[in-house]
């Protein structure tokens, strides 16, 4: 019963943050939604006994994807939108359909499945020190493509980022 | 004590009886600090600190609490409402909760987490967004750039807090607070105690550690994010009254957090130095460590002058990544040569180690100087 | 634990939705990012719903997923977020409408 009330509030905030997130009009109260949606995420990875996911995930998206997030907003001038300008993209009547019909069949496809009914197994229990052993005995190869692939994300990143030198202005002879 | 009640609601009883100690003593803890923070400070530069209310003011926290409630809360015209009420709360919350994991004494730690560490960090990067929210929400252009100095730092800094703690738990072998302590509690010949800071590479870590907190929570000589000569007051300057108070308590309860994080890390947790002195009780080991890493918190801020911010960035991402990286290495080299044999083993497995942190130190010192300044000239009047 | 894996999967579901709509919807390349991301935890919210109802969860295998999801996703954002930005100081628009140069 508890477990329940738990779930549905946990997912009430999920669901409200990712709403705020894509409706409201100024993009650093869109952000700020999209972090309280994550938090509402990782709640509920905590209530499903995967305690190191829920942790790493409040670490890297509200700690980390919201800052950039936020600071992306801040260099596009994205703060101090016109309040008369339009927000939603010409399209905007494709889109919304689109993403019903996507929930539509989803949900379709979920309810039809009886398997999908069954309860949980008990005394479920994700170490952290299996969590490394897998990491490190099956999972090295995308361990380590993982890292080659943070490495080169982030030297793009920088680089993509880089504000050019301005080359001084020549005169031609 | 949650034995009494019914066995339903043991769990929910134990969390409150949790809250109910740690709040209180760290409410006190912060009270104590600020008045110690004053004295001290005052003494280091030659002067009294506070000492009109009550004996040597020490009745001065009462003094600034009733100040903070009774002024007047002022919220600017063009504020954002809710982001400008909000902050305050999202910076405070999520640092009560890092208390909870930390063990105070023997059997004293509210919760134990299998990934404990990481709940600490992350709760202490979840208090970031209320930075910038304060910033961004006081609709004011010194706000908004100390808020974005103090998230620069704060996320620069987070890269040597969380890689100079990563030895540590490779040589514990878990990431659950109360194994690490438990792996610091051997004694060595002469009955010393085998703490973390008494290796090469937990000295270096708690070096490190102890900066990277520094910059962490925004104290000298990383305060310029609300540096009162440099840019009015960053990201607190449109905040009075009781919310200009919980920026305050929430800064001071990251400091305790942290402290208690590098006490229970590096310097042994509950355990007393000495064998022989094992009949204190643990907590009053745990807090005379604690207490002696305020009182050096607080030198260094009496002492220091503030850093530039691009002083301060280039030291975290050029000198102390490329620091905590090889304090790594040095601590798979101590593990590594901790099965050698031999009767020379240790101090030779100490001298290497020693060397591989002292030298590159050195060496990187030496190159991110840059040109030193001619040697000076001294004028004197005639 | 009393409730069933299908309500996780709703949420899944659900989430995935409103990311989706969000993304397709918006004018801002910034909000576009944001539904991305939602999308991508919609997705890491099943496997770890999977992962916690399967019948060997000693294996680990929807977690490791779900770590290395995580992880992708966060050099994805960065990696588009400069792109934002550079393309912001050339264009000095975030508009996704406003990108047509290349209009045939």
């Amino acid at each position: 019963m508890l477990n329940e009330i738990v779930f549905l509030l946990c997912a009430a905030v999920t669901l409200v943050g990712a709403v705020a997130a894509m409706m409201m009009r100024n993009l650093v109260h869109c952000a700020l939604c999209a972090a309280g949606a994550f938090a509402g995420l990782a709640a509920i990875y905590l209530q499903l006994d995967a305690e190191f996911v829920g942790f790493a995930q409040v670490l890297i998206y509200v700690g980390a994807i919201a800052i950039l997030i936020v600071f992306a907003v801040l260099l596009t001038r994205g703060g101090d939108v016109q309040p008369s300008a339009a927000t939603t993209s010409p399209s905007w009547w494709m889109g919304l359909p689109v993403g019903a019909l996507v929930v539509a069949c989803l949900i379709g496809s979920i309810m039809a499945s009886p398997r999908l009914l069954r309860l949980p197994s008990q005394n479920v229990h994700a170490p952290v020190k299996q969590i490394g052993e897998r990491l490190m005995n099956q999972f090295v190869m995308p361990l380590e493509t993982v890292g080659l692939l943070l490495t080169a994300a982030l030297l793009g990143a920088v680089v993509i980022g880089l504000r050019e030198p301005r080359k001084p202005e020549s005169n031609a002879p | 004590m949650a034995g009494w009640f019914p066995t339903s609601v043991q769990p929910l009883v134990s969390a409150l009886l949790a809250i109910a100690c740690i709040m209180p003593l760290f409410g006190l803890c912060f009270a104590l600090t600020t008045i110690v923070e004053r004295k001290v400070l005052g003494r280091m530069q030659n002067r009294f600190g506070p000492n009109r209310v009550g004996p040597y003011g020490l009745l001065q926290p009462l003094a600034d609490g009733v100040k903070m409630l009774t002024k007047e809360d002022i919220v600017p015209f063009s504020a954002d409402k809710t982001l400008h009420f909000l902050a305050p709360l999202v910076l405070t919350v999520p640092v009560w909760l890092a208390f909870a994991v930390l063990p105070i004494g023997r059997n004293m730690s509210a919760i134990q987490l299998d990934a404990g560490i990481l709940f600490f960090f992350a709760v202490g990067s979840a208090s970031e967004l209320a930075v910038f929210m304060a910033g961004w929400s006081s609709q004011n252009k010194y706000s908004l750039v100390g808020a974005m100095r103090a998230i620069a730092q704060m996320i620069s800094y987070e890269v040597p807090l969380v890689l100079s703690v990563v030895p540590v738990l490779m040589l514990a072998g878990s990431l659950e607070l109360n194994d690490i302590v438990a792996a610091q509690g051997t004694y060595t010949i002469g009955g010393l105690a085998c703490w973390n800071v008494f290796t090469p590479w937990g000295f270096a870590g708690l070096m490190l550690f102890l900066i990277a907190a520094t910059a962490e929570s925004n104290r000298s000589p990383f305060d310029l994010p609300e540096g009162e000569s440099e840019i009015i007051a960053g990201f607190l300057t449109e905040y009075s009254g009781f919310k200009y108070a919980l920026f305050f308590l929430g800064e001071y309860l990251g400091l305790f957090a942290v402290t208690g994080l590098a006490v229970t890390l590096f310097l042994g947790g509950w355990h007393a130095p000495f064998q022989w002195l094992e009949w204190v009780p643990s907590w009053l080991w745990f807090a005379g460590k604690f207490g002696a890493l305020i009182f050096l918190f607080i030198w260094v801020r009496a002492t220091l002058p503030r850093l530039r911010l691009d002083q301060l960035l280039n030291y975290a991402w050029r000198f102390l990544v490329p620091l905590c990286l090889i304090n790594l290495l040095v601590a798979a080299v101590w593990y590594w040569s901790g099965t050698w044999k031999s009767p020379v083993a240790v101090p030779v497995r100490w001298l290497v180690c020693a060397a591989l942190i002292a030298l590159p130190y050195h060496g990187l010192a030496r190159i991110l100087r840059g040109a030193l300044p001619p040697p000076r000239k001294y004028s004197y009047a005639e | 634990m009393t409730t069933p894996l299908a309500n996780y999967l709703i949420l899944a579901a659900l989430l995935f939705g409103i990311g989706l709509a969000g993304a397709l919807a918006r004018r801002n390349a910034v909000l576009v990012l944001i539904g991305l991301e939602l999308m991508l935890n919609a997705a890491n919210l099943n496997f770890i719903a999977f992962w916690r109802f399967s019948p060997h969860p000693e294996m680990l295998t929807g977690l490791m997923f779900v770590l290395f999801s995580i992880a992708i996703a966060a050099a994805e954002v960065a990696v588009g977020l400069a792109l934002v930005i550079a393309i912001y100081r050339h264009r000095r628009t975030a508009q996704l409408d406003r990108f047509d140069s290349l209009k045939g």
